[in-house]
């Protein structure tokens, strides 16, 4: 519905207000026309397309693994789960086999990704919330992942890390004992965070019995990821459509089970993400502990012409389900690369699940779905 | 004043040849001297609070200016004084420009009947309380002049909160008074702080359960109408933009952030008079304060520390917690503030017939265990705080990130 529209329906008792596009709380260039009645909103209609760069018309210009730095800006908090989906897109469009040592990586450096994207995630709600300290304590947090992952392959957020056919460098020498102590202290500072801001009372009032988006509007919605498992859907591609090395790992799937209120509320979405950070942590610990020898990178062409066909592949990202579509027409480059992305379905289901709010519950709602704005336009 | 002015004729010719001369220069030095307090006091404080905010979320905080960015509230003055003062096309203009006086002389007025010692005082009133009330929903109008010139919806809704917020709450702050006037015999604050004495356990706090829980009712309450997180709901950053300040650039932006930050002493001033024993020093009775100057200045030196410690009190507040929501606001005050404000009057009326009838070592006994629950929750904050320090220092620490 565009702005026109929604004018016209409203009577001259509502207030009409725009949120965005620059907004503190909006994570990104997102706007919402928010209306209203004073504080209590009828509805917030979210307007997307600020940050559309035509990434999939890209894709269609350059030859296969061109594309991979150019997946890195779909989700820039979490770029790890954008190169890997289209990895495993290609792969299995050329039918390639990946070495068990580049899966290991690649699940290592997901799971490194998603606790860092997850410290955002949730500390930009607290800082939503008015809690700022939360926040830079998680910004603390994800600094050391970023040397981390630095050292691996030398970009901080922009990693082009994962490559069709395996990862792009290996592991080097003594990062693996980095990465466990990281560990280490990551999880009593989580313990620490949880006192400060998790069971905080006011976060708990302010989270709890708002905006809850039942288990059957999250599915026809097409909510993916936490988000879904917040309103107590147990799905996790992990798991259930296992991918790499995820299924020789013995994790927990985190789903929301209305802790402090409803069950699909803005805390249960919170609290999955926190415990999410704690199985990624067991996940990181298996997979440091039993990483095989051998290859990183599988025997690849230069020129990668696969067959004509197309191929789906999805990877639970920090934002659920990123799923790359890619045509082949035979040639070196893609016919077409199609990018399913957890941002925008969660901005869809901002209307519905907007009704009677109030305006400072718009922003707890945007904060915990977690929408991430260039993820939304691509 | 007037005690000082009289000493002062019988000190110095001048002033009794001239009475009405020496009295207006007496006045406006005074003047003159707490614009300089405030502006001392309000300006520091926003470096503290952004130094202490700084170790809190593990950074550095501002640190160029001055040994350790001591003048960085010099620099950031003269930056807004030198930046243009911005209207908003289609904004009330005069409305818009005349917004920011009663927000700072809400505010600057209160310095009139805050003391310092028994001498160091603007005017004793003996409505003294109830002027301190008075000027302070100044700010309000201030407030709404600034939401509603602005023209803009987001300055509006955080006016529009925060007169509504800041009225509601003025009830319960005038009920946790009242609490405390009751004991006090007085409405003049130097009448109340000349019959609390020195030590703890004469303070209004502890006089009895009534005035106790007054202390946490009127903190919380005048956290509320000072626009302090948790309560910073007119100028919620991440929902409001800025709140009613949201157009505002340069000097007058300058003048509500002074106001906010001078108002934190006067948050700390007020409940230092009328619940925490004002200027009195321990040990020392009424008289020969009042007749040596120096004790008078030692007790401005404590007025001003007790008032600092409740000024980091919520400075250490607002770098903790999250924010409360509008109706989640409005509900504690009207459900839990006002009815308990009524129900601390009523007990302490009755307190003090209980205390008239009873021999005096009950309600000293009273006051002293009460002293030792204050003392017993100080100990368990500084105890949790230290557990808090401790279980940090027992992790691993980063030495390769070094």
């Amino acid at each position: 519905m565009d702005s026109t529209q929604s004018k016209q329906s409203v009577s001259d008792d509502l207030m009409i207000l725009n949120m965005g596009p620059q907004h503190p709380s909006t994570h990104g260039v997102i706007r919402f026309i928010i209306t209203g009645d004073g504080e209590v909103m009828q509805r917030a209609v979210p307007h997307v397309g600020y940050l559309h760069r035509g990434i999939e018309k890209l894709a269609e210009g350059m030859p296969y693994p061109s594309f991979v730095p150019f997946t890195d800006r779909v989700d820039y908090l979490a770029a790890m789960f954008a190169n890997h989906g289209y990895a495993l897109a290609v792969e299995r469009l050329l039918g390639l086999e990946v070495p068990r040592r580049a899966e290991y990586l690649r699940v290592i450096v997901s799971e490194l990704n998603r606790i860092a994207s997850h410290l955002i995630g949730v500390g930009a709600m607290a800082m939503d919330i008015g809690a700022f300290t939360p926040f830079l304590h998680g910004i603390r947090e994800r600094e050391k992942l970023n040397d981390i992952i630095e050292e691996l392959c030398g970009a901080r957020l922009t990693y082009n890390y994962v490559r069709v056919g395996g990862v792009a460098f290996d592991i080097p020498a003594g990062l693996d004992r980095k990465i466990l102590s990281f560990l280490d202290t990551f999880e009593p500072l989580m313990e620490e965070f949880n006192r400060l801001i998790t069971v905080n009372e006011i976060l708990v009032k302010r989270c709890a019995n708002v905006a809850i988006i039942d288990a059957e509007t999250a599915k026809s919605y097409g909510l993916v990821g936490p988000n879904l498992r917040g309103s107590g859907v147990d799905w996790d591609l992990r798991r259930d459509l296992p991918y790499s090395a995820y299924p020789e790992f013995d994790f927990k799937v985190c789903v929301g089970r209305g802790v402090r209120g409803t069950l699909g509320d803005a805390y249960d979405r919170f609290v999955v993400r926190v415990e999410e950070m704690m199985e990624s942590v067991k996940i990181l610990r298996q997979a440091l502990a039993g990483i095989p020898e051998g290859d990183i990178m599988a025997k690849v062409p230069r020129k990668l012409k696969p067959p004509k066909g197309e191929a789906y592949a999805a990877v639970e990202s920090a934002r659920g389900e990123l799923g790359y579509h890619v045509i082949s027409d035979g040639k070196d480059k893609p016919y077409r690369v199609k990018i399913r992305a957890g941002s925008f379905t969660a901005t869809s289901i901002i209307e519905h699940a907007s009704k009677g709010l109030m305006i400072a519950d718009l922003v707890v709602l945007i904060a915990s779905l977690d929408v991430i704005a260039p993820e939304i336009d691509r | 004043m007037g005690d000082f002015f009289e000493y002062l004729k019988s000190e110095w010719s001048f002033a009794s040849a001239h009475p009405e001369l020496a009295f207006a220069i007496l006045v406006i030095g005074y003047g003159i001297l707490m614009i300089g307090f405030f502006a001392a006091f309000a300006g520091p404080v926003t470096w503290i609070e952004r130094r202490v905010a700084g170790r809190m979320q593990c950074r550095i905080g501002p640190n160029r200016v001055g040994p350790q960015g001591f003048l960085q509230w010099l620099a950031d003055g003269m930056k807004n004084f030198l930046k243009e003062d911005l209207i908003p096309n289609d904004a009330d203009r005069i409305l818009f420009r005349l917004a920011v006086y009663p927000v700072f002389a809400g505010v600057f007025l209160t310095f009139v009947v805050l003391p310092f010692g028994p001498w160091i005082v603007g005017a004793d009133l003996d409505v003294g309380i109830v002027y301190l009330l008075a000027v302070t929903a100044l700010v309000v109008t201030g407030i709404i002049m600034s939401g509603w010139a602005s023209n803009s919806k987001w300055a509006l809704l955080g006016g529009i909160r925060s007169a509504a917020q800041m009225v509601s709450y003025e009830v319960a702050a005038g009920m946790a008074l009242l609490t405390a006037i009751i004991p006090g015999g007085s409405l003049s604050l130097q009448g109340i702080i000349e019959h609390q004495g020195g030590w703890p356990w004469q303070w209004l706090v502890f006089f009895s359960p009534a005035t106790f829980v007054a202390f946490f009712v009127y903190f919380v309450a005048s956290l509320a109408e000072g626009n302090r997180t948790p309560f910073d709901l007119p100028e919620a950053e991440s929902e409001l933009v800025s709140g009613y300040n949201t157009e505002y650039s340069g000097m007058r932006f300058l003048f509500f952030a002074f106001a906010e930050w001078g108002n934190l002493y006067v948050i700390g001033a007020v409940i230092t008079a009328v619940f925490l024993g004002g200027w009195r020093i321990p040990g020392v009775d009424l008289a020969t304060q009042t007749n040596n100057l120096w004790l008078q200045l030692l007790g401005a030196a404590i007025f001003i520390a007790k008032a600092s410690i409740l000024v980091s009190v919520t400075i250490w507040l607002r770098w903790t917690l999250p924010r409360l929501r509008v109706d989640q606001l409005m509900m504690m005050c009207w459900k839990y503030f006002v009815p308990i404000g009524i129900g601390l009057v009523v007990f302490s009326l009755v307190w003090q017939l209980v205390a008239a009838a009873v021999p005096t070592w009950v309600t000293g006994a009273v006051s002293v265990l009460l002293t030792l629950a204050g003392a017993a929750l100080v100990a368990g904050m500084f105890w949790r705080a230290w557990y808090n320090i401790r279980s940090g220092k027992d992790t691993p620490v980063y030495k390769w990130l070094i």
